[in-house]
C-alpha cells in the first residue's frame, strides 16, 4: 500500500523477562494524525525509541516511505524524513530560540565543516528559521535564550525544531506534557493546524487532545496493540475501556 | 557578539604584548621578552584546551600530550641536525593530528570520568615513553641546540624573532579559534555539549564532528609545544606529565571556561603569580589553592566573566 508512510510489523522488544513490545502491529497513513495511549509502562517510550532510533527491536520491520529503517541510526532517521519530538523537554537552553530552530536546519543543509562564516550571520539558516518560528508563533521570543522561555513556549519550540527538518513524518512524544489547561489549549490549536499537512504519531496522555485531533488511535497494553481505530471506535470499545479508561478493572485480566 | 569593553580589552591587551619588547629594551629588562613570550605560548595551550573543554565539554586531562609531542618534533629533528623550520613544522602538525585522532577515537567511545581517565592514561603512556628514550635523554631531557630555521632573513635565534612568532601564532589561533566557535562547525560541537540526544535526533552524526574538535585542539596544543621547545631549547618529559595538563586546566578555569579568550588571561594569571609569589615562597601553591576555590566559587566564567557587560548572540 503506497498511502502508508510508516508501517510497523511484528515487532518486539523484551529487556531480561520483561516483555515492551509485543508483536505489535502498526501503521501510519500520509497526512494522518495517529495517536499511540496507553496506561503507564504500557511501552509507549519503548516504542517511541525503536522508532526514532535510540533502540533496536529484537525482531520484526519498521519500513519508513518503502524503506526498512530498523538498521539506521537516529541522525540516519531523521534525514530519511522522520523527525521527533521529546517528551521532557530537549531545547538547547544556552541557545536563542532562533538558534536552536537553525541548528536543526543546518543538520540537513550539507556538512558542518565550515570553520568561518558565523553562523548566526549565515541568512541560509536564519531567514528560514525565522519563518519556522513564525509558524508555530514565536517570533517574538527569536532572541531569547531557550532556557529563559514559559514551559509551554519550550514545548512550542521543540516542536520547531522538528518541523524544520522538513519530516515526512513527526513523532510527538508527549506535546502537552506538563502543561497548564491555557497552555495545552494551545498546542492543541497549533497541532490542528498541523493536521493534514503532516502525517503525525501522537503520543500523548492527555485524553481531550487525542480524541480531539486524531484521525485514527492505537491502545497499548503490556507492549500489544488491544485495539487500532477511529476515535469513536476505541471510545465504545470494551476491552479498552476495561484496560485503560478504567470502566471495570476485572475485565483486564480477562 | 561581544560588549564593546570586552573587545577594548582584547584590542589593549594584544596592543600591549605587541609592543612590550619595545619597552622592555628601552627600560633595559630584556628577560621579559622571553618571560611574557612563555607566557603566550601556555595562552595558546590554555585556549586549545578550552575549545573541546568548554565547547565541547570534552575533558581532557591529557592536553599536556600535545604540548610534549610538539616539543618532541622539533628536539628528535634537530638532534638528527634537521633543523629545517618546515619540515619540523610539518611533523609537529601531522604528527599531533594524528595522535590526536587515536586518543579521540578511543577517548570519545567514552564520556564523563571515563573519558577523562583515558585521556589520562593515554597522556601518562606518551610520559613514560619518553622517560625511556634513552637517546633523546631519558627523563633528564635533552638541550635544542638549533631553533628551527624557517627563513634567511627571520632567524629564530634573535630573541625579538621568536617573541613575535610566539605572538603571531597566539594571533592567528584566537582569530581562528574565535571564528570556529562562532561557525557552523562551532554550533555544532556546543550542541553536543548541551545535548547529544537531541543533536543526533535533529540529524547530526555528532562523532566525526567532536573528533575533528579533538585534533584541532590537539594540533593547536602540538603548535605551542613546538614554540615552547624552541624558546626553551630544551626538550624534557616532563612537559607531558599530567601534573602539565592539570595545569593548563586550571588556567581555563581560572579565565572561563568556554570563553575562548578567557584562557588566555588564565595563562598569564596563573603564571605571574608562580613567577611572583616563587620569590617568596617555595610552597606558592599552597597560595594559590585558596584563590582558585574563591575564583570557582564565586566566578563560574572566571576572570573573563568578571568583566560585566551582557553576553549576546553566538556567545554564552
Amino acid at each position: 500500500m503506497t498511502d502508508l508512510i510508516l508501517q510497523v510489523k511484528n515487532l518486539n522488544k523484551a529487556f531480561g523477562g520483561v516483555v515492551a513490545t509485543d508483536h505489535l502491529d502498526f501503521d501510519v497513513r500520509q497526512g494522518e494524525i495517529h495517536a499511540v495511549i496507553g496506561p503507564n509502562g504500557a511501552g509507549k517510550t519503548t516504542f517511541v525509541a525503536q522508532i526514532a532510533g535510540m533502540l533496536t527491536p529484537d525482531s520484526g520491520e519498521i519500513i519508513f516511505d518503502g524503506q526498512e529503517i530498523s538498521g539506521l541510526s537516529a541522525p540516519e532517521r531523521s534525514h530519511a524524513g522522520l523527525a521527533r519530538s521529546f517528551q521532557i523537554t530537549s531545547v538547547f537552553p544556552n541557545f536563542t530560540a532562533i538558534e536552536n530552530v537553525a541548528l536543526s536546519i543546518q543538520a540537513h543543509d550539507g556538512h558542518s565543516f565550515r570553520f568561518w562564516t558565523t553562523a548566526f550571520r549565515d541568512a541560509k539558516l536564519i531567514q528560514p528559521a525565522r519563518n519556522i518560528l513564525e509558524q508555530v508563533g514565536l517570533a517574538d521570543r527569536a532572541l531569547s535564550l531557550a532556557g529563559n522561555l514559559a514551559h509551554g513556549e519550550q514545548r512550542q519550540l521543540e516542536i520547531a525544531m522538528a518541523l524544520a527538518t522538513k519530516p515526512k513524518l513527526l513523532l510527538l512524544d508527549e506535546p502537552t506534557a506538563g502543561m497548564g489547561a491555557e497552555e495545552s489549549e494551545i498546542m492543541r490549536q497549533f497541532l490542528l493546524g498541523l493536521k493534514g499537512e503532516y502525517s503525525i504519531i501522537l503520543i500523548e496522555h492527555d485524553m481531550d487532545t487525542v480524541f480531539n485531533l486524531s484521525d485514527r488511535i492505537t491502545v497499548l497494553v503490556y507492549g500489544r496493540s488491544i485495539a487500532t481505530g477511529a476515535p469513536d471506535e476505541i471510545r465504545s470499545n470494551a476491552q479498552v475501556k476495561a484496560a485503560y479508561l478504567g470502566e471495570d478493572e476485572a475485565e483486564i485480566n480477562a | 557578539m561581544l560588549s564593546r569593553l570586552k573587545i577594548w580589552v582584547l584590542l589593549l591587551s594584544f596592543l600591549f604584548l605587541a609592543v612590550l619588547p619595545i619597552v622592555a629594551e628601552w627600560i633595559g629588562e630584556e628577560f621579559y621578552i622571553s618571560l611574557v613570550a612563555r607566557m603566550m605560548v601556555f595562552a595558546i595551550a590554555a585556549m586549545s584546551l578550552d575549545l573541546i573543554l568548554g565547547y565541547g565539554g570534552m575533558v581532557s586531562f591529557g592536553h599536556a600530550m600535545f604540548f610534549g609531542l610538539g616539543c618532541y618534533s622539533v628536539g628528535i629533528l634537530a638532534f638528527y641536525e634537521l633543523t629545517n623550520g618546515w619540515l619540523q613544522l610539518f611533523v609537529c602538525i601531522f604528527g599531533t593530528a594524528l595522535i590526536g585522532a587515536f586518543v579521540g577515537f578511543i577517548s570519545l567511545r567514552t564520556s564523563g570520568i571515563y573519558f577523562i581517565m583515558v585521556t589520562f592514561a593515554l597522556a601518562q603512556m606518551f610520559y613514560f615513553l619518553g622517560i625511556s628514550l634513552e637517546a633523546y635523554g631519558g627523563d633528564d631531557g635533552l638541550p635544542i641546540d638549533t631553533r628551527s630555521e624557517f627563513f634567511s632573513f627571520f632567524d629564530l635565534s634573535e630573541e625579538w624573532n621568536m617573541y613575535y612568532l610566539i605572538l603571531g601564532t597566539l594571533t592567528a589561533c584566537t582569530l581562528f579559534g574565535w571564528k570556529c566557535v562562532n561557525s557552523r562547525f562551532g554550533m555544532v560541537l556546543r550542541g553536543s555539549q548541551a545535548n547529544l540526544v537531541r543533536m543526533e535526533a535533529i540529524g547530526f552524526s555528532t562523532l566525526k564532528y567532536r573528533l575533528s574538535a579533538f585534533i584541532i585542539s590537539g594540533v593547536m596544543c602540538g603548535l605551542a609545544g613546538f614554540l615552547l621547545g624552541n624558546l626553551t631549547e630544551f626538550l624534557t618529559p616532563e612537559y607531558m606529565h599530567w601534573f602539565r595538563s592539570g595545569e593548563i586546566m586550571i588556567m581555563v578555569i581560572v579565565g572561563g571556561m568556554g570563553t575562548l579568550f578567557g584562557p588566555l588571561y588564565g595563562a598569564f594569571a596563573y603564571l605571574i603569580f608562580e613567577e611572583v609569589m616563587a620569590g617568596y615562597t617555595e610552597y606558592w601553591q599552597f597560595y594559590f589553592g585558596p584563590l582558585l576555590i574563591i575564583l570557582v566559587l564565586f566566578a563560574k566564567k572566571g576572570l573573563w566573566g568578571l568583566l560585566p557587560g551582557k553576553e549576546n548572540l553566538g556567545d554564552d
